[in-house]
């Protein structure tokens, strides 16, 4: 049983892996194309509106590999976590239902209208359009969020006496304390990654030559609204975040920091690894106090540390735990470095020429999706051992009645397609990028 | 408040089948439809604003499916595990087939994902049928409301059934047709000459297809499933969603004839809706029966969430669903009228 339900883990963490690289891109991306599309109107300079059309391609592509990478999420709370599914359905079904019908339909809609309406709308209605789109993704992850946030810290339910979980209050469920914080806090974070993909993209412009006054627009707006959404992700959104799991996760909190001792004055370890037999950091290089003063605002207060917890309520991979959450603060703190000189050199005009920084812009681009990526590490394995946490454990969620010689099966034929996927994205990118914002290839396709 | 859900889940259901089926049917024929490269971009121009919101009504159904019923939704989700998986990687293919094929003018990458779009959208159309064939055969529960089945077995309906057997190719073979006359009817409206009058005469003859095939199906359910001819005979209002779908079907035979494309589509619309609505109707209360111990069956009333939820879900579902409705005209109304490839997209 334990592989098996290894494999349904395994299954679900690697396919939302996948499909947020792209639904991150495309929800940051959504709002810088509708400042773009502002811009344009505002002072009527076709350069904006073609900067968008070229952003729009892009959004193109990867708001597509989005919906098909999304559809096996749904999918998956049945195929790979029937009894979680079934327990939890009345809750949780309810946000997601309400994903498909608010959210959906008003982002397939306006998808349409902006990739193939531009010549029937006039120029008002087709920045409309693209404000409707990126509210449509914004609110789509305000659902999902909404779900997660209930498996996180559960409101508004009450358990019946055969298991079965039943949703008291839709309100409660939606208006979740979680939610608020973790909302901003994961869309700033999407915000940082379109923001970090244009600035780079637009540094490659201006570094090859090529495109040289869409370079300094892309990197302008980019850098900018990168920088501003990295300061906002750690104050206030990551500090809330943070209190939220201080107060209603504290063996979480413990296992991200790794602190294996409750301690007053507590430290933050900014190197060191968990060794999980000695119980302790190796080599760690503390900040002494530091976390106890971001914890309770007093640089001695009592922090819990693991040892203050029945080993059965620990995350079960502490470590990666640890380390998702040390990688996405460390990235997070390089990103306002970097934002910070960025600013320093936008206002003295000394950006475009310094082709060094613009070289640091350029190999920025992956970052925040690893950033991403370890934040929601952090949120997933930080929730272990419960699927809903205090409720339910994550082994009792997932589909018994599925061999874990089917799930083998179904992980690699989503790995083979995945990867012929990300090379095509690759590609596709690749080919718009070279090709540019300026208009007319011979016979465009549509 | 379970059959007033029953009911919302299987006009969702129906909305996705006629909405996307057209965009399915149209391309598993567009090879056969259009036979040069202008044709093809017609025919993907007719659907590329749409099919990815007809697409969501899948999502939008199962979501309601999930929270209205939810032990409905594990019990079959992950007993059909294995064609579900198949059905995301060929949604997979076909989205991004739709979406790739255009980005790159090369004799080799165009035909490559039109043979995948072509390809994906017809297996589809196959396994949505043998889904919906295996819902109405019965799947073997066990006390708990689980199951899981192979892909096959002996490939006959009994006590050991797989996803797939006789009566189960039977139901997708159908749907192929269905849908596949569905989609002609769609390109023959969307389009211009040559490819609406090749796709006209296509739609004829897979309106043979559908309509035999369709007689033939509903004697096999009648044995196969024999609580819906007791249904039938204990409610015969119910024949009222048999005649809808032969009046639809002779309809869409009788206005295309006439030239009147739009009438002959929307035939094939109500032909489609009375095909779901007499099998939403005759397996009523049951939403997924047991081959062994009817008992065991789960019904509407054994898979609901509680009465809270339902009711609640009402208050934001009508307005959601105004709100679908008013963005699926506008979008509608925007692309009306036949294609031109004149004015290129992005």
């Amino acid at each position: 049983m334990e592989s098996a339900l290894g494999l349904h883990r395994f299954h679900f963490a690697f396919t939302i892996t996948f499909h947020y690289v792209f639904a991150q891109f495309s929800m940051g991306l959504a709002l810088l194309i509708f400042i773009l599309k502002t811009l344009g109107l505002r002072t009527g300079r076709e350069h904006y509106d073609r900067a968008a059309r070229f952003w729009i391609r892009i959004f193109a592509i990867t708001f597509v590999l989005g919906v098909v990478t999304g559809i096996p999420m749904e999918f998956q709370f049945g195929t790979n976590w029937a009894r979680f599914a079934r327990a939890a359905g009345g809750v949780i079904g309810q946000t997601l239902a309400m994903e498909g019908v608010f959210a959906f339909f008003l982002e397939s809609t306006f998808i349409g209208l902006l990739l193939f309406g531009e010549k029937r709308l006039s120029r008002t209605a087709h920045w409309a359009v693209s404000l409707l789109l990126w509210l449509g993704t914004w609110l789509s992850a305000y659902f999902i969020l909404a779900t997660n946030a209930w498996m996180q810290h559960p409101v508004g339910y009450k358990i019946l006496p055969g298991g079965d979980i039943q949703l008291e209050s839709l309100r409660a469920l939606l208006l979740n304390p979680w939610l608020g914080w973790m909302f901003l806090h994961n869309q700033f974070g999407t915000v940082v990654t379109a923001g970090f993909v244009m600035a780079s993209i637009g540094a490659f412009y201006l570094l090859t030559g090529k495109h040289v006054e869409y370079g300094r627009t892309f990197v302008r707006l980019g850098a900018v609204a990168a920088g501003i959404a990295s300061i906002l992700m750690l104050v206030p959104t990551g500090d809330m975040q943070g209190q939220n799991v201080a107060r209603h996760q504290p063996a979480t909190l413990a296992a991200m920091e790794g602190l294996f001792e409750t301690q007053e004055g507590a430290p933050v370890a900014i190197v060191g690894q968990p060794d999980m037999e000695k119980l302790r950091l190796d080599n760690p290089l503390y900040v002494p106090r530091l976390l106890s003063f971001l914890t309770y605002r007093r640089w001695t207060a009592e922090v819990k540390g693991l040892d203050a917890f029945p080993r059965d309520q620990w995350p079960d991979q502490i470590p990666l735990l640890y380390y998702s959450y040390h990688i996405m603060v460390g990235l997070g703190t390089i990103f306002i470095a970097v934002s910070l000189v960025t600013f320093y050199k936008l206002w003295r005009r000394r950006l475009f020429d310094s082709r060094r920084w613009l070289w640091v812009l350029l190999l920025m681009a992956p970052f925040p999706f690893i950033a991403n990526t370890a934040g929601w590490m952090t949120a997933e394995l930080g929730r272990q051992p419960w699927l809903i946490y205090g409720v339910m454990r994550t082994s009792e969620g997932a589909s018994f009645n599925v061999s874990s010689g089917n799930t083998l099966f179904t992980l690699i034929g989503f790995m083979g397609m995945y990867a012929v996927l990300s090379i095509l994205f690759l590609y596709l990118c690749y080919r718009e990028i070279d090709h540019g914002p300026e208009p007319a290839r011979s016979g465009s396709p549509s | 408040m379970e059959t007033l859900w029953f009911w919302l889940v299987a006009l969702m259901i129906t909305m996705y089948v006629l909405l996307d089926g057209f965009d399915l049917g149209a391309g598993a024929l567009h090879w056969l439809a259009a036979r040069d490269e202008s044709g093809r971009r017609q025919i993907l121009r007719s659907i590329g604003p749409v099919w990815d919101g007809n697409e969501v009504w899948l999502l939008a159904a199962g979501g309601t499916l999930y929270f209205a019923f939810p032990a409905l939704y594990a019990s079959s989700f992950s007993g059909f595990y294995l064609p579900l998986m198949i059905v995301l990687w060929l949604l997979i293919l076909r989205g991004a087939a739709i979406e790739f094929r255009s980005h790159v003018r090369n004799p080799v990458w165009i035909p490559f994902w039109d043979a995948v779009f072509a390809g994906a959208s017809a297996l589809l159309a196959v396994f949505f049928g043998a889904a919906l064939g295996n819902v109405v055969r019965g799947v073997p529960l066990d006390a708990e409301g689980h199951f899981f089945l192979p892909l096959w077995t002996n490939w006959a309906p009994g006590p050991d059934p797989g996803i797939l057997d006789w009566y189960t190719v039977l139901a997708g073979v159908t749907a192929l047709a269905a849908l596949v006359h569905h989609g002609a009817l769609w390109i023959t409206l969307k389009t211009g000459d040559p490819v609406s009058s090749r796709a006209r005469r296509l739609a004829g003859l897979f309106w043979y297809a559908a309509l035999g095939l369709t007689l033939v199906l509903t004697g096999a359910t009648f044995r196969v499933q024999p609580h819906i001819p007791e249904r039938l005979a204990a409610q015969p209002w119910g024949y009222v969603f048999a005649a809808l779908a032969l009046g639809g079907l002779f309809w869409s035979l009788w206005q295309r004839r006439r030239g009147e494309d739009a009438a002959a589509f929307l035939g094939s619309c109500a032909y489609l809706a009375g095909m779901l609505a007499s099998v939403a109707f005759g397996l009523y209360p049951y939403v997924l029966p047991s081959v062994s111990d009817p008992r065991l069956g789960l019904t509407i009333y054994n898979a609901a969430t509680g009465a809270y939820g339902m009711r609640v879900a009402l208050y934001w579902w009508i307005p959601g669903m105004i709100l679908v409705a008013v963005y699926t005209w506008f979008t509608y109304k925007r692309f009306a009228g036949k294609v031109s490839l004149e004015e290129e997209g992005y």
